[in-house]
């Protein structure tokens, strides 16, 4: 991954080709097919979002008797993680634009996070999903302040790295919110501050109503007891970022996936860019309600390669797309929670440190869908 | 009697100051979104109307009682509005004109007529119930009863146009208008006359109301035959050139009529007709115009993506992945057709959404960009 530039895509050419119309022809399915029981679903889980909100708001204006607190914070927690990840991020992606719902249009939503809904379809239905895991381009790689690549250079600054992944795990939704600043970039002199004073206007007036929300006007209107519904809504703040960081940390950077650099993705087909879409991303086994609390982005290889499909139906696809990935060769990355998310700690802390010389070159054990380690099939 | 306006002064800023309290609360989605889990009629920013009678005149067609929610501001007897209806989990809009009179307050009623490939018509004569919400714009249309009624009115109704003009005719009925009124109704055959019985009866009842009726399919059958021809009219009273007249029908029986009202008659005659799309001939892909009505620029369609046309155009679009998944460059299609380059959908309907990078015209465009 780290030494090489040049791609050693194992298909042939007519190979990929035919892959990418596999693919295309799964998608051209699922969009024809979409339709009242797609609807259906997106609007019970936002009927669920709602009462939890509610419900959990409710409960903690009486969080000052201990049951109502628990209870309330669980609610609002859950009701943030389902906005954000099921609903909004999904949403978001313009899955349900179909529906030609005012109220589910993907341009217009705006979710329950500081980062202001604009600036995250750019940075991450644009920058992310189209430059998946390309080194130098996708913004999701270490959001500016980790390394999380052999392709990013190692510097002293990077033996925080730990301690960097974090901070940015409890402060999610403002790393998030500030990830278009390319504070790294600013810091180094490339960017300069003026140029990015309209999103900085953006970034302040989210976080301002979101701040005003959940910790001014909901404590105040519990009067003397406002800092039981302030202590709620900070602790489903926190927990809503920890589950996000983690769930999406998972997607791309467990142990097997790829990074790539500009020079490999020039001029890809549309197999090719399939096919990177699949090296880059990893997915989550686990429940269905799992499945709901991740949004879906425990699908995180179908939602690479159809992020425009509605999410309820990446479950339904994924045995197919792990078919074809078998039968081309190619590794499909999926694993439980525990295992994913320990592969990306392990990184986090290895990548902290120089690399050792020995490393470019070696074959790096692809997951892991047999047990058997593979050789990968790009250059490393 | 209208309370003096120093009263309600004082009161205003709290309300300002309440509905902003309400917008943190309920924001960023508004208060509406939770609104309508409780009832969707409830939503206070959007019109919304519940289906609470449904009748079924004959197989073709059915008169829907709407009641609408207290966003609804009423309308003018001849406007129209759009009606959004979800089919299969994809929301439709289409225009109809209600022919309810003014001043019906929440109450209105539209007759909707099927046609053969019609998909919302067709859904709402075979499935339209009562307790069925309906997504409703508020009435738009420069096609209504002048505020000041005219004296003497002429009305011309083709098919299911008639709707605007049944609410023209029962205002000015509920009015207790003096003036003369006729009304050419053309219809198919005494079967397929929307409104038939209802017309005979306010016919009976106002001398100063004179009905004729013009069958196109059944000969003899009215006192007038076949479609509409500047014979018809010598034969009504009043004289059409001192009458204001409205006409509303298919674009033939337009067309037809505004033949007959040139030579400086012009500005007594008003029409309304809802048009289909026409679409551009298959081997000339290259043909027609696309306008966008943000930036008021009109140019002729060069058969590229219409993303690569509003960027040689300098009409600033928002655009990323220009493949098709990212989404940024989805803009609302006003009119028109399109095809998507990818899947080969054809969007057809008004008021969609489209992605601007993987779409081609099919007809003259108007996109809100």
């Amino acid at each position: 991954m780290s030494t090489t530039t040049e791609s050693q895509i194992p298909l042939t050419p007519e190979q990929i080709e035919s892959f990418g119309e596999e693919l295309d022809a799964i998608r051209q399915r699922v969009l024809a097919d979409r339709g009242e029981s797609d609807a259906n679903y997106i609007r019970k889980v936002i009927r669920a979002q709602r009462g939890l909100e509610v419900a959990g708001r409710g409960l903690l204006w009486a969080g000052v008797f201990p049951p109502a607190w628990v209870a309330g914070t669980a609610a609002l927690s859950l009701s943030k993680i389902l906005d954000n990840m099921e609903i909004g991020h999904n949403v978001m992606h313009g899955q349900y634009d179909w529906m030609n719902d005012p109220a589910l249009s993907g341009k217009k939503f705006e979710w329950d996070n500081a980062c202001p809904a604009d600036q995250w379809r750019h940075s991450h239905n644009y920058m992310h999903h189209t430059h998946t895991n390309i080194v130098g381009k996708d913004r999701d790689i270490g959001y500016g302040v980790l390394r999380m690549s052999e392709d990013q250079k190692w510097k002293p600054y990077y033996l925080g790295n730990p301690a960097y992944a974090t901070l940015l795990a409890l402060l999610f939704q403002y790393g998030v919110a500030l990830h278009d600043l390319e504070a790294e970039r600013l810091a180094s002199g490339e960017v300069k501050l003026a140029d990015k004073r309209k999103l900085l206007a953006g970034i302040w007036k989210k976080v301002r109503r979101q701040t005003l929300k959940d910790y001014v006007i909901f404590p105040a209107l519990s009067g003397p007891f406002f800092l039981f519904p302030l202590a709620g809504n900070a602790t489903a703040n926190l927990v809503r970022n920890v589950w996000s960081f983690t769930i999406i940390f998972c997607g791309h950077f467990p142990e097997g996936t790829h990074e790539f650099t500009e020079e490999e993705t020039e001029n890809e087909s549309r197999g090719e860019w399939y096919y990177r879409q699949l090296l880059g991303s990893a997915n989550l086994s686990g429940s269905r309600l799992f499945h709901i609390l991740s949004g879906n982005l425990s699908f995180q290889i179908e939602h690479h390669l159809f992020p425009d499909l509605p999410a309820n139906r990446y479950a339904e696809i994924s045995a197919e797309v792990r078919e074809i990935c078998e039968r081309y060769g190619i590794p499909y990355n999926v694993g439980p929670l525990g295992k994913q998310f320990g592969s990306v700690v392990k990184k986090i802390c290895r990548l902290a440190l120089p690399d050792r010389k020995s490393r470019a070159g070696d074959p790096v054990p692809v997951a892991e869908h047999s047990g058997e380690k593979e050789r990968l099939p790009v250059a490393v | 009697m209208s309370p003096p306006a120093t009263t309600s002064a004082p009161s205003r800023p709290r309300g300002i100051r309440a509905q902003r309290l309400l917008d943190a609360i309920a924001g960023p989605h508004g208060l509406d979104r939770y609104l309508e889990q409780i009832s969707p009629t409830l939503v206070i920013g959007e019109c919304r109307a519940e289906i609470v009678a449904v009748e079924r005149g004959s197989e073709d067609s059915v008169t829907l009682s709407l009641r609408a929610n207290r966003a609804w501001r009423g309308l003018r007897a001849g406007q129209f509005v759009q009606v959004a209806v979800e089919i299969d989990g994809v929301r439709h809009t289409r225009c109809y004109s209600p022919a309810s009179p003014e001043g019906s307050g929440r109450e209105l009623e539209i007759t909707v007529k099927r046609h053969p490939d019609g998909l919302v018509s067709n859904f709402l004569v075979d499935h339209a119930r009562r307790g069925m919400v309906l997504g409703l714009s508020q009435a738009d249309g420069d096609f209504h009863l002048p505020e000041k009624r005219p004296d003497s009115i002429l009305l011309i109704g083709g098919g299911s146009g008639i709707t605007p003009l049944m609410a023209i005719l029962r205002t000015l009925c509920a009015e207790g208008h003096a003036g003369p009124v006729a009304l050419i109704q053309y219809a198919p055959d005494p079967e397929r006359t929307i409104y038939r019985e209802e017309l005979d009866r306010l016919a009976a009842a106002n001398p100063n109301f004179t009905l004729t009726r013009s069958y196109t399919r059944a000969p003899g059958a009215g006192e007038l035959d076949g479609h509409f021809s500047p014979t018809h009219l010598p034969q009504t009273d009043p004289d059409f050139t001192a009458a204001e007249t409205f006409a509303c029908g298919p674009p033939a029986l337009l067309d037809a009529v505004r033949g007959t009202w040139a030579n400086g008659l012009e500005q007594r005659l008003h029409v309304e007709s809802f048009l289909p799309p026409t679409l551009l001939p298959a081997d000339e892909p290259g043909t027609g115009s696309i306008r966008f009505a943000g930036s008021d620029l009109e140019i002729e369609n060069s058969g590229a993506s219409i993303l690569e046309q509003a960027e040689q155009a300098g009409v600033p679009a928002e655009s990323g992945c220009r493949m098709g998944i990212c989404h940024t460059c989805t803009c609302r299609k006003l009119s028109g057709s399109v095809k998507n380059l990818l899947t080969g959908e054809v969007s057809a309907t008004p008021d969609e959404e489209i992605q601007l990078c993987v779409s081609a015209p099919l007809s003259d465009l108007v996109i809100d960009l």
